[in-house]
This record gives structure tokens, sequence and C-alpha cells, in this order.
């Protein structure tokens, strides 16, 4: 509670004076944050003639879908598309996989130097992605990597702050619960899948939601360890659209925008809770 | 997998009371040391199995590259050619007399600078607006945390085109104003600062849910107490809120500061490091470096210092920590 809302208690029957001027404030903000939004989408459906007149047609009555499939067409964004979308999945599920198991670990088996190996797990986070940038490059280009499915995945793999926050997770469920399992004879693997894995849900579908939005959203790395139109991912897919189709055509390159942000946005809205917990949790558990 | 599985069923230990009776599992025997240490080395063994994809994973390409980029800054080499040269820090003293670095690293420094410290101002004023009981506040909560998720790239290209001068969204807000457009992304003197506007529109949404999940975990009690000792609302703002929520401030200045060192998508799309050179920031120069100009040991010299700022500035940081936890 903020010092203004303890101070208007008391009289908040009597609607305050600052309660309208803290409305405008309201609606500048979500005017703020909404507005671009709108604009891409209105914009991005507009015929040319509207694209550039000023001043601006603020509600496009006139739709223009194939704006679409000229984005769709024109770099290939239909192939980055697929590309993208399979190169998320995998990764993510391959992550997801991988870091449960490193969790599983550190949470419940024993291991002498178990302490030290996850401190040095955690240290990676340290690591900024652009120094790693050029020896990974290098690293791909030897294993003959470059320009393929495994070059774009595998380097990105490696979870730090996703198995950190299943590990926390997993060290909180009940020893019961555990207990249970081994009395019953369960393997590691079988407690894992069977028991640990259901009742850590949440936090799986956590982890797994930020991964895969961080994934499809991954600029650099695509663009760096991809040099054909074929293995291209959406949002390097955007930058070629535009050095293609120049100012010319921002109706085609907005629709690319649209594409690159729709996905996410359905996630977004669907999985709210999960993505912002997962993306504030240093914050408050830190 | 499949065999691994068999093994640890045999092998976990504890209770044996219903446990079948397998080759290492004792009838009747508490006291089975061969069979325990058994046990627990095969426990070992699934350790290291449950953690060797992830943990390979995280050495390969998050540790090898660290001291493979150090030995590359040592070196003079463009990519192709078969031998690398050991140059010394020869790499380090061009870039540190190279013009175009130095301005790299001043406009890196004002990005981050205007980055951060405006999206942590506008941040916390957000947070504090959203923190008041009114209708709708949830709605802009949700659209403010958007864009933070959203691709850099497509962000990047919306910006653009809103900052067109002649048809973006900029020219009709900036006209009532009595003001026209400056040519943003094509100006030398605008591209920098409009870079930073996209960024704070970027972050400031992610800033803002943090610091109100922090200011709703503040204690209420302490506020009505002051508040009967007739303290004001911005008193009370500043010598309970803002302290209170120090260590929220510190995770969030951290983690902007590492994010705004790392920009690039926004970069890419909207001035490719120009015009000019007026946009460059260190992430630019380094992918620039390596994979424009085939200059590996530059790249690679550049990102070590960029490497050493970072971990400085996390170590500050955990300095700053420390001496909080220890007040409490």
């Amino acid at each position: 509670m903020t010092p203004q809302t303890q101070a208007a208690r008391p009289r908040r029957a009597a609607w305050p004076k600052s309660r309208p001027a803290l409305y405008l404030l309201l609606i500048v903000v979500g005017l703020v944050f909404v507005g671009p939004l709108y604009w891409l989408a209105a914009s991005s459906l507009k015929p040319s003639v509207d694209i550039y007149r000023y001043p601006p047609v603020w509600i496009p009555f006139q739709l223009r879908w194939a704006n679409f499939s000229d984005a769709w067409t024109a770099a290939p964004l239909g192939r980055f598309f697929v590309n993208s979308l399979l190169v998320s999945v995998v990764a993510t599920a391959a992550e997801l996989v991988f870091a449960t198991l490193c969790a599983y670990a550190f949470a419940f088996l024993r291991f002498p130097a178990k302490r030290v190996l996850f401190l040095v797990l955690l240290g990676a986070m340290m690591v900024p992605g652009n120094v790693t940038l050029l020896p990974n490059y290098l690293t791909i280009s030897d294993l003959g990597w470059v320009n393929t499915y495994q070059g774009l995945i595998v380097p990105g793999l490696g979870s730090v702050f996703g198995t950190f926050l299943l590990r926390q997770h997993m060290l909180t469920l009940p020893d019961a619960i555990l207990d249970a399992a081994r009395v019953d004879g369960a393997s590691h693997l079988r407690t894992l899948v069977r028991i640990v894995l259901p009742v850590s849900r949440p936090m799986v579908v956590t982890v797994g939601i930020v991964t895969l939005v961080t994934k499809w959203n991954d600029f650099i790395w695509p663009l760096i360890v991809t040099n054909s139109n074929n293995m291209r991912t959406v949002p390097v897919g955007l930058l070629l659209l535009k050095s293609q189709e120049g100012y010319n055509n921002w109706g085609a390159i907005l629709a690319g925008a649209v594409l690159a942000v729709v996905p996410v946005l359905v996630v977004f809205f669907f999985a709210q809770r999960h993505l912002v917990a997962g993306l504030t949790q240093g914050a408050t558990k830190g | 997998m499949a065999s691994l599985d068999a093994a640890t069923a045999r092998g976990i230990g504890g209770t044996a009371a219903t446990r079948p009776t397998g080759s290492t599992a004792r009838p009747g025997g508490g006291s089975g040391a061969p069979g325990r240490r058994r046990r627990r080395y095969r426990e070992y063994l699934l350790f290291l199995a449950f953690i060797a994809p992830n943990f390979l994973l995280v050495l390969v390409f998050a540790y090898w590259p660290v001291i493979y980029n150090g030995y590359l800054s040592l070196t003079d080499w463009n990519m192709l050619a078969p031998t690398k040269d050991l140059v010394g820090l020869a790499n380090y003293r061009d870039l540190f007399t190279d013009a175009d670095f130095l301005a790299t690293l001043r406009q890196t420094a004002v990005f981050v600078v205007g980055v951060v410290g405006g999206s942590m101002v506008l941040g916390l004023a957000t947070a504090v607006l959203l923190n008041q009981r009114l209708i709708g506040r949830r709605f802009v909560r949700t659209m403010a945390f958007a864009p933070h998720v959203l691709s850099g790239a497509a962000v990047g290209t919306l910006w653009l085109f809103i900052f067109d001068p002649n048809y973006g969204l900029i020219r009709p807000l900036l006209a009532p104003l009595g003001l026209t457009s400056p040519a943003w992304m094509t100006s030398s003197r605008w591209a920098l600062p409009g870079l930073i506007i996209v960024y704070l529109w970027k972050s400031t949404g992610f800033i803002a849910i943090v610091y109100l999940a922090g200011l709703q975990n503040l204690p209420r009690d302490l506020y009505e107490s002051a508040a009967l000792d007739g303290a004001g609302p911005w008193r009370l703002f500043r010598k309970i809120t803002l302290p209170l929520l120090s260590p929220v401030t510190f995770f969030l200045f951290l983690t902007t500061i590492i994010g705004a060192f790392q920009a690039f998508d926004v970069i890419a799309l909207m001035t490719g490091g120009g015009p000019g050179i007026s946009t460059t920031t260190l992430s630019w120069f380094i992918y620039q470096r390596a994979f424009v100009a085939s200059d590996a040991g530059h790249a690679a010299a550049a990102a070590m210092i960029m490497f050493v700022l970072l971990v400085a500035m996390t170590a500050l940081q955990a300095r700053f920590l420390e001496r909080r936890v220890h007040y409490r």
C-alpha cells in the first residue's frame, strides 16, 4: 500500500480531489502502451495510400489483408514462421527435459561436491550473451552446424535460471510425497515423472512459457548462425524484409511485425500469470 | 535410460520394508555396509547422469566461450586463415586509442544511463499509480507489461515506422505542440535518444510490475503509525517506501543494466549502428567487428571489456546487497 491510498482511505467515500487527476494519468499511461500496438495492428491493414497519408488515418475503414500475403511471400515469411515455430518448440522441450533432470538431481540426489557444482551452474548467469557469440559461432562452425537446425537450437539449450527455479520449487515439496515413493520402491526416474513433475506443474509451465517466448524472440544468434532464406527465423526475417522492401512497402513490413508479435501476445494473454511470475521471479524470491 | 532406471530401482535407499529382494538388497540386514556403499555410488552416478546434459551444455556454450574469447582477444585473426597470430595485448591497446571505440563506449554509457535511469524512475512512478484503487488498472498493468515480452525486432520495426518524420505517428503528436519531428533515425543527433525512448517503452512495464509486487508486500501497519505521527504522503514515500523497496531496486538495477548493455535487436532494425557510428553501442560494435569486418581479435577484446564491466557491476551490486542484509 502506498502512502497515498493510506492517506486517502478514511475519506475514500467522499471521492478525494486527486481521483480525476489519477484517472487522467492512468489513461495517459494506458495510451502510451496501447497506442503503438494499436498503430501497428491498424497500419498493417491499411492500403498504402492510407499509410503514407498526413494527417494520418486513425481508424482504417478500408482494410487491405493483402499486406499479409505480401509479407508471407516477399521474404518467404511463411518459411520463417515454420522455422521459428519448429526451433522454439523443439528447443523448449529439450531444454525443459534437461533442466528438470538437472533440478531433480540437485534437489534430491546425494553427491559429494553438490553445492559447489550448483554454484558453478549459477555462475554461468554472469556470462553475457554477447561474450559467447563469437566463440560459439566458431564451435558450431567446427561442428559443421552453421545454417542448420542443430546450429540454431543446441547452443541455447543450457538452462541456468530455469534449473534454479525448478530446483527451488522441488525443495519445497513435502518429504512425505517422496518418502511414499521410496517405500514403494520407485526408481528416481519414476519418482520424477510420476510424482515430482505432476506436483511441480505450475513451475514447469512457468519455466516452459518463459523459455518458449525467449526462443521465439531470439534475434542475434539466428542472425549469425543462418545464412540462407530457408533457415531464417521470423525476427531475422523482419530485418530482411525491411532491407528488401525498403520504406516503400510499409504495409508488408508491418504485417511481418504483426506475425512476429501475435503468437507471443496470444501466449501472453492466455498465460499471463505464468509469464509474469517467471520473468519477475528473481525479484521477489531473490 | 531404461537400464539406468532398473539400476536405480534397486539403488534407491531408505526404508527397506517392502522392497523386493534383488541382488543388492540384503533381506533383514540394516547393516549391509558394502551394499549401502554400492547404493551410494549408484546414486552418485545417477546424479552425474541427470545433470550431464544441462551441465555439459553450460560448460561448452557459456564457460568455454569466455576462455576461448579471452584467447582470441590476444590474437590477430581474420576468421579464415588457418593460424591465429598471438599479438599480446595489442588489440586492447588499439581499442583504447581508437576514436571509434571510445565513441562507442561514450554512446554505450549514454544509452545505458538513459535506459536504466529513465525506466527505473518511470517504472516506479507507474507502479505507484497502478497501486491506487483505480478502475481499469489491471488492464493498464497488462498492457504495460506486454512490450517487454514482444520481439525486439518487431518492436524496432514498429518504432521505425512511428519515428518516420513524414508519415509516422510522432508527427501528428508533435504538431499540436508546434513542433516538427526531427529526422530521428536518420539523424546522428536524434537516433540515440530515439533508441532510448524505444527501450524505455519496452522495459518500463516490467520494472513497474516488479515494483508493484514490492509495494504490495510492504507492511501496512508501518504506514498507519507513521501517518498518525503526521507524516505526509511524500515524506512517507521517501522515508519508508523507498528504503523498504531497496532490495527490489537493486535487483532491477542489475537486470536492467545487463539488459541495456546487451541491447541489440532494436538497434539492428532501427539504425544498424548508424547514421555513421552514432548509435553503435558496445554490443553492436562486437557484432560488427566479428561478423561484418571478420576481425576476431578486436571483437573478442571488446567482448572481454564488456564482460569485465558487467562482472564488476555485479560484484559492486553484491557488496551493496550484503550491506543491506547486515542492516536487517
